[in-house]
């Protein structure tokens, strides 16, 4: 029986605490008295049948929906798409569950005589997916049946020719999608509900749509009003998501939702990195052996080797739950099964929140982790994964350990590039931003031509990165990071520390001497419950 | 002197006394010049044909900027001879501020293109940049009162070198363009400051003709008056015909003064200046620039700026359709590709900082026919029918440029000023000056 989050009153008798540190790590002592720590859930027991799961899911599905089988005609057109790159994080081992689903789909959908059928990456305004990428998420098997005939493919949320406008909420929010998945018999959306954010509507109303669309809900308005955007019943964010969801079934597009859920097995139960799923001070000879061995031999490494090593980690990530048929009902029981995995609860917020981030975010998976996804890691996601309120009072201190080097991959990110070197070299406004530069960035066509022919995030995409840090920063008093390229972290606006004791140090401006301290634990991926 | 149309300089009503004319009558001095050799002796920065030295300096300054002062051919000396007053129209001048150049510094380093070799000649007193006391003419030891200053405009063209009928270029008040610098009445010498017989600006005493003079405005610091030269520079170079948005690269002095220039003279004209230090940002800014980058984000920022597309998959190479002219204030084979990168096709690259030698891929220049064009000097503005140096007055005053001085020396802290002066950006200074206003020289 796996143990569920925990929360950790850090004493004298407290060994150094983990902190993630991009590719490397940190043993930190937090203040005795006055610090916890929170620790994720052990990851749940697997499912023991996947494929039963999956079956089973197909056959009996959630809400009004048919069983998978009763829908599929011959003739009939049928799109499967399926989330990008960015899930799960680490990539999966393989099978992908990704694949194990569309397979299965794709069984059933022989089997019914169905032959018009494209596979579509939603990725909206994400990077293209490469070919090994494709293969790995999807299996040779599908990739070498679909890929060269054309029928598996990217999204391209930029092709005029292959998006349909579908029409517009009651609050004027225009909803555009990929033409395939909108004129299709049925569209089947396989998706990883890696946190609580993901899946729902949101799985097409955002994957398949284009910046006509996302700008109604990637915005600064929107972000600072969902409380968090891990909520769904507090995140504008989802509101309008589920508002173009009602217009998508209004208008005749036919969904058949399949919802997975993964555990939290992201280093392993054994293996070099198996340390890193353990609480410190259950470490054995042996994992602090292999701790130290690690460290040691990641420090001695450049940079780009220790971010080979690390991208190349594929986690466990055991299947939990695999839900399919009418979208929202489908998503309640996701999101049960996402909580059941991540929620810890907690009393009470504290006046600092430290954080230690890792080397993977989910826009630079195989990629460089460069400080405005630091940003978006730390004040976007992990800030944000809370339920109640936030873990920080409003105008405590986050303080975030990371390198956030001055370093971009130019044909992932050419716009953040610009974005960091333009942009906050004016402001860090998040309004001001919106204001000023989105719609150039936007609609600059070279960003335009990386997206669609090379491998590059969109070019309003490090907007939106920043829009995800809009609640974080309009709550916190003061943004610290710890052990990151000074000029990198000024240039966002936040104040850079050699160590945690000095980002301590300077949290007494805000918060003052005896400042009660919380540390998130994760990855793992946890999701506080705070009340 | 009678006015025309177009004069060749600006005379600024000094009595034209006779001086006299000892020139090619004197004794030759030590390293070939005919130098003149009136009374008495002078406090003086004095720059030799010393060819070790010279390798030395060239040595030195690759390793620290400025590095050539110490080890190189440069010396301070105390008993420099009086110039003398090589004919009619000439004055002795005392100088007050003399600033510290880019071409100075090049020199002093060992970096000066050997291009400059028959037009300069040795040894000669340095200092280009200068605003003076005038003296009673004809006797150098006459103490200034500090009611008569003036400003040096040091081209040593066809009149100052007694030549008559004048160039075709010095005819149209281009003076830069003199075809005559190495001839005539006097030594070889582009410029006061590289020519053995006028002295320079890094000294007590120095000579000057009348047409060089620019009376200084009695309301005007010495801080600004010594900028009226490099200014005046900015102002010949910084002519732009475009509506478009153009580069400045580089913001040293010239730099700086290019963008107040581009500013003041073209009002509309959009400016993106490229910066290597917070308080050349800063500066950039308060002069007129609309868009600072620095200098590796120069390609992206034009691109995003001008809305191009580029070679380069997410890095960029070149950009497709860069802005018109770029103004290259650095001169550096890293700055003239960099430029060349950034410009559309058919645009001008005018070439502001002195260049000397540059190692180059010049395909884009070929691929895009962009215009390499050279600005030396100054003369006279046919757009706006005036003289550069009138045009200058009026920057340095409307933007007061006065404020860029930031630091001086005296001539005993020649070697600390130089090091000063070659990493100014850095220590966010802009410029470095002489200032020979309390030299107890001065005077004897």
């Amino acid at each position: 029986m796996p143990r569920p989050g925990f929360v950790l009153e850090v004493d004298r008798s407290t060994p150094p605490i983990l902190f993630h540190h991009g590719e490397q790590f940190r043993l930190e002592k937090l203040p005795p008295g006055r610090s916890r720590v929170i620790y994720p859930a052990e990851p749940l027991e697997p499912l023991e049948d996947i494929e039963g799961a999956i079956r089973d899911a197909l056959l009996n599905p959630l809400g009004d929906s048919q069983p998978l089988p009763s829908l599929l005609k011959p003739g009939m057109k049928l799109t499967i798409a399926f989330d990008d790159i960015s899930l799960p994080l680490p990539p999966m081992k393989r099978p992908d569950v990704r694949q194990r689903v569309i397979e299965q789909v794709l069984d059933i959908a022989a089997a019914a005589g169905v032959d018009d059928v494209h596979i579509i990456a939603a990725l909206a305004l994400h990077r293209r997916m490469t070919e090994s990428e494709l293969r790995h998420a999807l299996g040779d098997r599908i990739y070498d049946a679909f890929a060269p005939h054309g029928a598996l493919y990217n999204h391209d949320a930029e092709d005029p020719d292959n998006l349909t406008f579908i029409g517009a909420t009651d609050r004027g929010e225009e909803v555009e999608i990929n033409k395939r998945a909108a004129e299709s018999d049925l569209l089947i959306y396989v998706n990883i509900n890696l946190v609580a954010m993901d899946g729902g509507w949101k799985s097409t109303a955002t994957g398949l749509s284009s910046y006509r669309s996302l700008r109604h809900h990637h915005n600064v308005q929107t972000m600072q009003h969902s409380r968090s955007f891990m909520d769904q019943h507090k995140s504008e964010l989802h509101s309008s998501n589920w508002r173009m969801g009602k217009v998508l079934r209004d208008s005749g597009v036919k969904v058949f939702q399949i919802e997975t859920t993964l555990n939290n097995d992201v280093f392993g139960q054994d293996g070099p990195m198996s340390v890193l799923q353990k609480r410190e001070w259950e470490w054995g000879t042996r994992d602090r052996l292999a701790f130290l061995a690690m460290k040691k031999g990641l420090d001695k490494l450049s940079p780009k080797a220790r971010r080979q090593i690390f991208h190349s980690w594929k986690a466990p990530h055991n299947v939990t739950s695999v839900q399919a048929g009418e979208v929202e009902a489908v998503h309640e029981r996701t999101t049960s099964h996402v909580y059941e995995q991540h929620l810890v609860p907690i009393e009470g917020q504290a006046d600092i929140l430290t954080m230690g981030l890792p080397y993977i975010c989910p826009y630079n998976v195989n990629s460089i982790m460069n400080p405005i996804l630091v940003m978006c890691l730390g004040l976007g996601y992990f800030f944000n994964l809370y339920r109640g309120q936030p873990l920080v009072r409003e105008g405590g201190v986050v303080i975030m350990s990371h390198p956030t080097p001055w370093e971009f991959h130019p044909v992932h990110h050419p716009s953040y590039i610009d974005f960091f070197e333009q942009v906050l070299a004016d402001t860090t406004d998040p309004k001001v931003i919106e204001d000023r530069y989105e719609k150039q960035f936007a609609e600059d066509e070279w960003y335009r031509h990386l997206y669609r022919t090379s491998y590059a995030y969109h070019g309003v995409h490090p907007f939106y990165m920043w829009y995800w840090g809009a609640h974080g920063m309009q709550h916190v008093g003061r943004t610290i990071i710890v052990g990151g390229d000074t000029r990198a972290v000024r240039r966002m606006g936040f104040m850079p520390a050699s160590t945690l004791q000095d980002a301590l140090e300077m949290a007494t401006d805000v918060v003052g001497r005896d400042a009660t301290i919380t540390h998130v634990h994760n990855p793992p991926i946890l999701m506080a419950d705070v009340t | 002197m009678p006015e025309t149309a177009r004069p060749t300089a600006r005379f600024v009503g000094v009595p034209n006394r006779a001086g006299r004319r000892v020139g090619t009558g004197a004794p030759a001095g030590p390293d070939g010049c005919e130098r003149a050799g009136g009374d008495g002796r002078v406090k003086a920065l004095v720059f030799e044909r010393k060819p070790a030295k010279y390798a030395a300096a060239m040595a030195a300054g690759k390793l620290v900027p400025g590095g050539g002062a110490k080890v190189g051919p440069l010396r301070l000396r105390g008993d420099h001879d009086v110039p003398d007053l090589p004919g009619p129209g000439w004055h002795y001048v005392k100088p007050r501020l003399a600033g510290i150049c880019g071409s100075d510094l090049a020199t002093i380093d060992g970096r000066s293109s050997r291009y400059f070799e028959p037009i300069v000649s040795f040894p000669f007193v340095p200092g280009h940049e200068v605003v003076a006391d005038l003296v009673d003419p004809g006797d150098p030891k006459a103490e200034p009162d500090g009611s008569y200053r003036v400003v040096l405009e040091p081209v040593l063209g066809c009149v100052t070198r007694g030549i008559e009928p004048v160039c075709r270029f010095c005819e149209r008040g281009d003076l830069g363009n003199c075809v005559n610098i190495a001839f005539g009445g006097i030594e070889p010498g582009l410029q006061t400051g590289y020519c053995c017989e006028t002295g320079g600006g890094w000294s007590t005493l120095m000579i000057a003709h009348e047409s060089q003079l620019h009376r200084v405005p009695a309301d005007m610091s010495d801080e600004s008056a010594v900028m009226i030269e490099p200014a005046a520079c900015a102002v010949h170079a910084a002519d732009a015909t475009l509506s478009e948005p153009v580069v400045v690269l580089g913001a040293g002095t010239l730099g700086l003064l290019t963008i107040a220039a581009l500013a003041h003279f073209h009002p509309g004209l959009e400016i993106m200046a490229v910066v290597k230090h917070p308080e050349q940002r800063r500066l950039a800014k308060l002069l007129g620039a609309h868009f600072v980058v620095e200098p590796s984000e120069l390609r992206r920022g034009v691109r995003r700026w001008m809305g191009s597309m580029a070679f380069g998959d997410g890095s960029i190479d070149n950009v497709t359709d860069g802005v018109s002219r770029v103004y290259d204030c650095v001169g550096s084979s890293d700055s003239v590709q960099t430029a060349m990168s950034v410009l559309a096709p058919g645009g001008e690259l005018r070439l502001i900082g002195m260049a000397g030698n540059v190692e180059l891929d010049l395909t884009p220049l070929w691929h895009k026919e962009i215009n390499l064009r050279g600005a030396y000097a100054y003369g006279y503005e046919d757009r706006f029918e005036r003289r550069t140096f009138d045009m200058a007055f009026e920057l340095v005053q409307a933007k007061d440029l006065g404020r860029l001085v930031s630091a001086t020396y005296p001539l005993s802290r020649y070697e600390e000023a130089i090091g000063h002066a070659a990493t100014a950006g850095a220590r966010g200074a802009v410029k470095v000056a002489f200032d020979l206003r309390d030299e107890k020289e001065r005077n004897r």
